[in-house]
């Protein structure tokens, strides 16, 4: 049963099986292990970006195909659900129509630019895809009067999932049951079923087409597979899964902007996610995201704490003050693709054999 | 069996690289059920001619036809589609996965399972049976769970003979398939190839330099010299013309 919810893809390594079994249990329980605003905050966008990066993965480590255009989706996903709520009010009816909006643009996009650039070189569809995605970004910011520009949306979403709403007036295990928690578990149980898809997705005949297209599109076309339409349809469908992550940051932020949703910085963030979890491992995405995030939130109150604790001490102190977190997190980096060029899901399974 | 249609035919296939024409008007027909060694030294347009048939490239003038379609302007998986197989004389697999799902790869192309988006794919046993069935007649069976960029050489032409076999189409197109084996290897595959144009009724196009191979199995030899037919019949009566004594065999064999 479990096995098949996995789609046969188990983790193949104990101490990998034991990671993401704590990273699974943290998110499902992080209201009560971590209170607190920012650590909720955390964990969301922690499932969100799981999801982000499975999806970047399916194009980067399944098939092959370098895309800078991620962010694109990602975003067009975003401002569909965002634009639905603040055009058309804050029901579950516009939520829903806003999100498929969005996975249907993305994945008209993705088409679009799957059959006229996935026929040639590699090089060409990653250049496309920049050019494509520069153009969106500013596109989205000069479009003030529809997506506000650099400033973004502010909206309303449903009341039941707003910090208003109270499920239970007394608080349980020192919680409140708001639907600010609501909305965690529906970014949390959203990100779960997003990722098991996938899972499934590739671990099906189709994936393992993927794979084999990856290693040798020449032969692949030579035993019968046709190579442009199994790299556009994996363009579309990580399209569609990137839009669904877009959505659940709309919903959960209550605010979409260029900033949190297209900037290149998260693309660059997503590339680093998939490679440190390992490319072409669904669970590499899993641990890159959640180790990126964890130290991007957290590096720098760590760093502040060992600066004063080491203030007698002049060089080291300056080393690790909390304004350099970005150079520890570069530096962090370098090591681990120095150690693991196969990311860390690709190192553990092969410690094991 | 001359009066039956020919599986197989090209008219005037001809490709041109700038000024250079590496196959000149290349018109001939393959029956049914038969053998044809096509013989030639380096760089007389054999794989060029293969090409061509089976569409990696695309030709300048002429026409290939497969049973009576014009198949000249189709794409290769197009073309892997209407029956024309091919293993490839520098070794072409997928480097990363196993033996074993190389193999799967071909059967799963096969029953057009490709885009089946939903289903895991090691749950469709028919295929992971068709794979071992194959690995076993090529004697990789015990193989079959090793990375393919791990393999031996010669291990790694038995595997790409094993593809074409999994794929099993009307036309099987060999491009020195015994090349970089090791001796006792060879008759496995020499007799597979025998199976499959016997038990089987296809028809087989051999590129090949080995004299002993090509007496064993062709039913007829062509001979291609510049990119032109200089030579087609019966082994026998092929290998006695004198054009085919200097331009073939009065040079010495080459290694590949």
């Amino acid at each position: 049963m479990l096995t098949r919810l996995l789609s046969g893809d188990t983790p193949r390594s104990g101490l990998l099986t034991l990671l993401l079994v704590a990273v699974l249990i943290s998110l499902a329980f992080a209201p009560f292990l971590f209170p607190g605003t920012k650590s909720l905050e955390t964990a969301a966008r922690i499932c969100i970006f799981i999801v982000l990066v499975a999806s970047y993965d399916l194009l980067l480590g399944y098939s092959g195909i370098v895309s800078f255009a991620h962010t694109m989706f990602f975003g067009i996903g975003a401002y569909g659900t965002a634009l639905a709520l603040s055009t058309s009010g804050p029901s579950y009816g516009s939520l829903v129509w806003g999100t498929l909006a969005g996975a249907l643009v993305a994945a008209v996009f993705a088409l679009a630019i799957g059959l006229f650039s996935l026929r040639v070189k590699a090089i060409f569809f990653a250049m496309v895809t920049l050019a494509v995605a520069s153009a969106f970004a500013v596109f989205v910011s000069q479009m003030s009067w529809l997506t506000g520009g650099e400033d973004g949306l502010n909206y309303k979403i449903p009341r039941e999932l707003t910090p208003a709403f109270k499920l239970v007036q007394e608080k349980v295990f020192g919680v409140r049951i708001n639907g600010k928690l609501l909305a965690y578990y529906l970014v949390f149980f959203a990100s779960l079923m997003l990722f098991l898809v996938m899972l499934r997705i590739v671990n099906s005949p189709f994936g393992r087409t993927l794979k084999a297209v990856r290693d040798n599109a020449f032969r692949a076309e030579a035993i019968g597979y046709k190579v442009v339409w199994y790299r556009t349809t994996a363009t579309v469908l990580s399209a569609v899964m990137a839009a669904f992550a877009g959505s659940l940051l709309a919903i959960w932020l209550r605010y979409t902007g260029p900033a949190t949703t297209l900037s290149m910085e998260i693309m660059i963030d997503i590339l680093l996610m998939v490679v440190i979890g390992g490319m072409g491992t669904l669970y590499g995405a899993v641990l890159g995201a959640t180790l990126f995030i964890l130290a991007q939130t957290y590096l720098q109150n760590l760093m502040g704490v060992a600066a004063e604790a080491t203030s007698a001490v002049p060089l080291v102190s300056t080393l690790v003050a909390p304004e350099r977190w970005l150079l520890w997190l570069g530096v962090l980096f370098v090591l681990s693709v120095y150690f693991f060029p196969s990311g860390i899901v690709g190192r553990l399974r092969a410690g094991r054999a | 069996m001359a009066t039956e249609k020919p599986i197989l035919e090209t008219r005037d296939l001809t490709i041109r690289f700038g000024g250079h024409v590496a196959v000149d008007r290349v018109s001939c027909r393959f029956d049914r059920g038969t053998l044809t060694a096509i013989v030639g030294p380096n760089g007389a347009g054999k794989t060029t001619y293969f090409n061509l048939i089976s569409g990696q490239l695309k030709a300048s003038d002429g026409v290939v036809t497969l049973n009576g379609e014009n198949i000249t302007r189709l794409s290769v998986p197009e073309r892997t589609d209407r029956g024309i197989g091919r293993a490839f004389q520098l070794t072409n697999l997928f480097p990363t996965l196993s033996v074993r799902e190389n193999v799967r790869l071909v059967a799963q192309s096969k029953a057009r399972k490709g885009f089946d988006l939903f289903s895991i794919a090691e749950s469709h046993i028919e295929l992971l049976e068709r794979a071992d069935h194959v690995l076993a007649e090529v004697r990789l069976i015990d193989q079959a769970d090793q990375i393919v960029s791990a393999l031996p050489h010669g291990d790694q032409r038995k595997l790409e003979v094993a593809l074409l076999i999994a794929l099993g189409p009307q036309v099987l197109m060999f491009d020195e398939p015994t090349a970089g084996m090791s001796v006792d290897e060879v008759p496995v595959i020499l007799e597979l190839i025998r199976k499959l144009k016997a038990d089987m009724d296809r028809t087989i196009l051999l590129v090949e330099h080995k004299m002993d191979v090509i007496r064993s199995l062709a039913d007829r030899i062509v001979v291609l010299h510049n990119g032109e037919l200089v030579a087609d019949g019966d082994p026998a009566e092929v290998i006695a013309l004198p054009v085919v004594q200097e331009a073939y065999l009065g040079k010495a064999p080459e290694a590949a």
